[in-house]
């Protein structure tokens, strides 16, 4: 029998970290599967027992790159467990920080990861030798989204300014001027990377995918909105454990979702844009449309399209507020603690983040649930490498693996906790 | 051109991955004010952004060689190579290796950077460093001192 295993480290950092396995019999791919180290579940073990005001610093430390996200979902539902609503300049504050985060994230995976593969590069160090310009205008556009970060989270990593009703300390007005400067400057080279990805050659790999994203009747989402999908699914974030469930697999420490009727869905850019299109802003919306997109893409490959859209769109969002910011006079809204359950929905830079909280009388966690954006993509990140790596079995193996580990980047699956030391292989002369 | 900069990287959450981060700790608690001491993650283009515009950097991280745990290996820049293993699938798989490899190529390396990578043990997430490493620790913090005030 035709026998071919495709295998590769996931991180090339641990052993167990993570891995990606596709099995081929006879020409058939008969199993695609991708391990995934997830100490979300670590965290939700070490909340308990801690104080609801500790929350938000704890969970940021999930993700080195999307904390805000973890952040913003953990105080929507203590506040959604405490009845406090947040409104005005602090909501936009939040709104703000998180177009920070976004414009951080989505640069990376653009230039650092997504990129070389389309360009023909190992990597992004092969392609900055020969295209330094566009990953010099991509780090120059990052910086504005830890601008944001630094100036409003307090630092640019794990920020520290967030706490439950709103923040410590909320910026003056005027504190504001020279970000703005650098936002106008970074959505200029914004709309010229929408164009520069547009041009890429993408696979042409369309799937009928089950978009599951945030929708507010007002904006493209953050913060706010219902839980909804392109199969006319619309439930708030209290409903979701009724909805979705998590199954184990014994191959890894993550958890998979699914619907209960055990469908698979897509959240990340690619679900949000589909059904939130109108809501992009005016220099978005003609962004996409000059790089060729119509309202919807089902394209993983040129998510990366998406992406640079999503980019722009937080940029301008970010000037929008900006400009029509004033500050409040408190940073933050008083809250009562009280025994209590609370649930809120918020889109990371990879997709809808879950969180739910249970407190006791004095605002203790008794129990919290972290469903992070790769879980819920893990099974449609399978079912892609199920569906194209059988038709890229005709190249020699090197080549199939790239292919297989592109199919991956197109998600930039989130390696929560990640480490981050040095692999070392000492050849001294 | 900015002052010299310390920079220790890693995640304070997975055993001996932070001990890059303790490094940095405990050096500023020896207010070198005229040396910049940063923590960080690691996330690349993070590095890159705090190398950019320096003569003179530090950068302390775990590793995984084969040596025995707490080894301190010491790579410069100028002179050797270090890794710079491209590729990764997810963008939180990016680290010091492609920080350095980035900084070639666009040119923006500092002309004096050194590497010190200590031998790490273990990654457990949530656990304390482990001795030998968090003696390395300090070892590293007593040389580092030394060179500062040379």
């Amino acid at each position: 029998m035709a026998r071919r295993t495709i295998k590769t480290d996931y991180l090339a950092r641990v052993e167990g970290e993570g891995g990606l396995k596709v099995v081929v019999r006879d020409g058939v791919v008969k199993s695609a599967e991708l391990a995934i180290f997830e100490p979300p579940r670590f965290f939700e073990a070490l909340l308990r027992g801690r104080s609801g005001m500790e929350v938000s610093d704890i969970v940021a430390r999930i993700c080195g790159i999307c904390p805000v996200a973890y952040q913003m979902s953990a105080v929507h539902a203590l506040e959604n467990a405490l009845g406090v609503t947040v409104d005005g300049p602090i909501r936009d504050l939040r709104r703000l920080l998180y177009c920070g985060e976004w414009i951080e994230s989505h640069t990376l995976h653009v230039h650092m990861l997504h990129a070389p593969d389309f360009l023909g590069y190992a990597g992004s160090i092969d392609m900055a030798r020969v295209h330094g310009d566009e990953v010099r205008r991509g780090l120059e556009i990052k910086k504005a989204g830890n601008e944001i970060l630094r100036l409003l989270g307090g630092r640019e990593i794990h920020p520290i300014n967030v706490r439950i009703g709103g923040f410590f300390r909320a910026p003056r007005k005027k504190e504001f001027a020279e970000l703005a400067e650098k936002l106008k400057r970074a959505r200029d080279l914004a709309i010229e990377v929408v164009s520069w990805v547009s041009t890429f050659d993408f696979p042409e790999r369309e799937r009928d995918y089950q978009f599951v994203s945030l929708s507010h009747p007002a904006e493209y989402p953050f913060n706010e909105g219902r839980i909804v999908s392109n199969r006319g699914f619309d439930i708030a974030a209290c409903d979701y454990d009724d909805h979705f469930v998590e199954t184990h697999e014994k191959r890894s420490t993550a958890l998979r979702s699914h619907m209960r009727d055990g469908s698979t869905y897509l959240v990340g850019p690619l679900a949000r844009y589909a059904l939130n299109f109108e809501k992009l802003s005016p220099v978005a919306k003609e962004a996409a449309k000059d790089a060729g997109l119509g309202p919807v893409c089902s394209n993983p490959y040129r998510s990366i399209v998406v992406r640079a859209v999503e980019t722009l769109y937080a940029i301008d969002e970010a000037l929008r507020i900006i400009d029509a910011y004033e500050a409040p006079e408190r940073p933050f809204v008083d809250v009562e603690w009280r025994a209590s359950t609370g649930y809120a929905a918020t889109e990371a830079p990879r997709g809808l983040l879950y969180h739910r909280y249970r407190m006791s009388d004095e605002g203790t966690i008794v129990d919290a649930q972290i469903v992070p954006p790769t879980s819920q993509n893990q099974a449609s990140i399978e079912e892609d490498l199920q569906n194209y790596v059988g038709t890229f079995l005709d190249l020699p193996d090197e080549q199939l693996r790239h292919r297989c580990e592109q199919t991956v980047r197109n998600y930039d699956p989130c390696i929560s906790c990640a480490t981050h030391f040095l692999r070392l292989d000492m050849d001294r002369a | 051109m900015k002052r010299p900069i310390v920079i220790g990287l890693g995640n304070p959450d997975r055993g001996d991955d932070a001990v890059g981060r303790v490094v940095a700790q405990i050096l500023r608690s020896h207010a070198a004010r005229r040396y910049d001491v940063v923590d960080a993650v690691g996330e690349a283009t993070e590095i890159l952004a705090l190398l950019e515009g320096r003569e003179n950097a530090m950068l302390v991280d775990a590793c995984v060689s084969g040596a025995p745990a707490g080894t301190i290996h010491q790579i410069d820049l100028q002179f050797e190579r270090a890794p710079d293993k491209d590729g990764a699938i997810s963008s939180h798989g990016n680290g010091l290796a492609q920080a350095i490899g980035l900084a070639r190529a666009l040119d923006i390396l500092p002309e004096h950077c050194l590497v010190y990578a200590i031998e790490a043990g273990a990654f457990e997430p949530g656990a304390a460093m482990t001795p030998a490493v968090a003696e390395a620790a300090n070892r590293l913090v007593d040389r580092i001192l030394a060179q500062l005030r040379d």
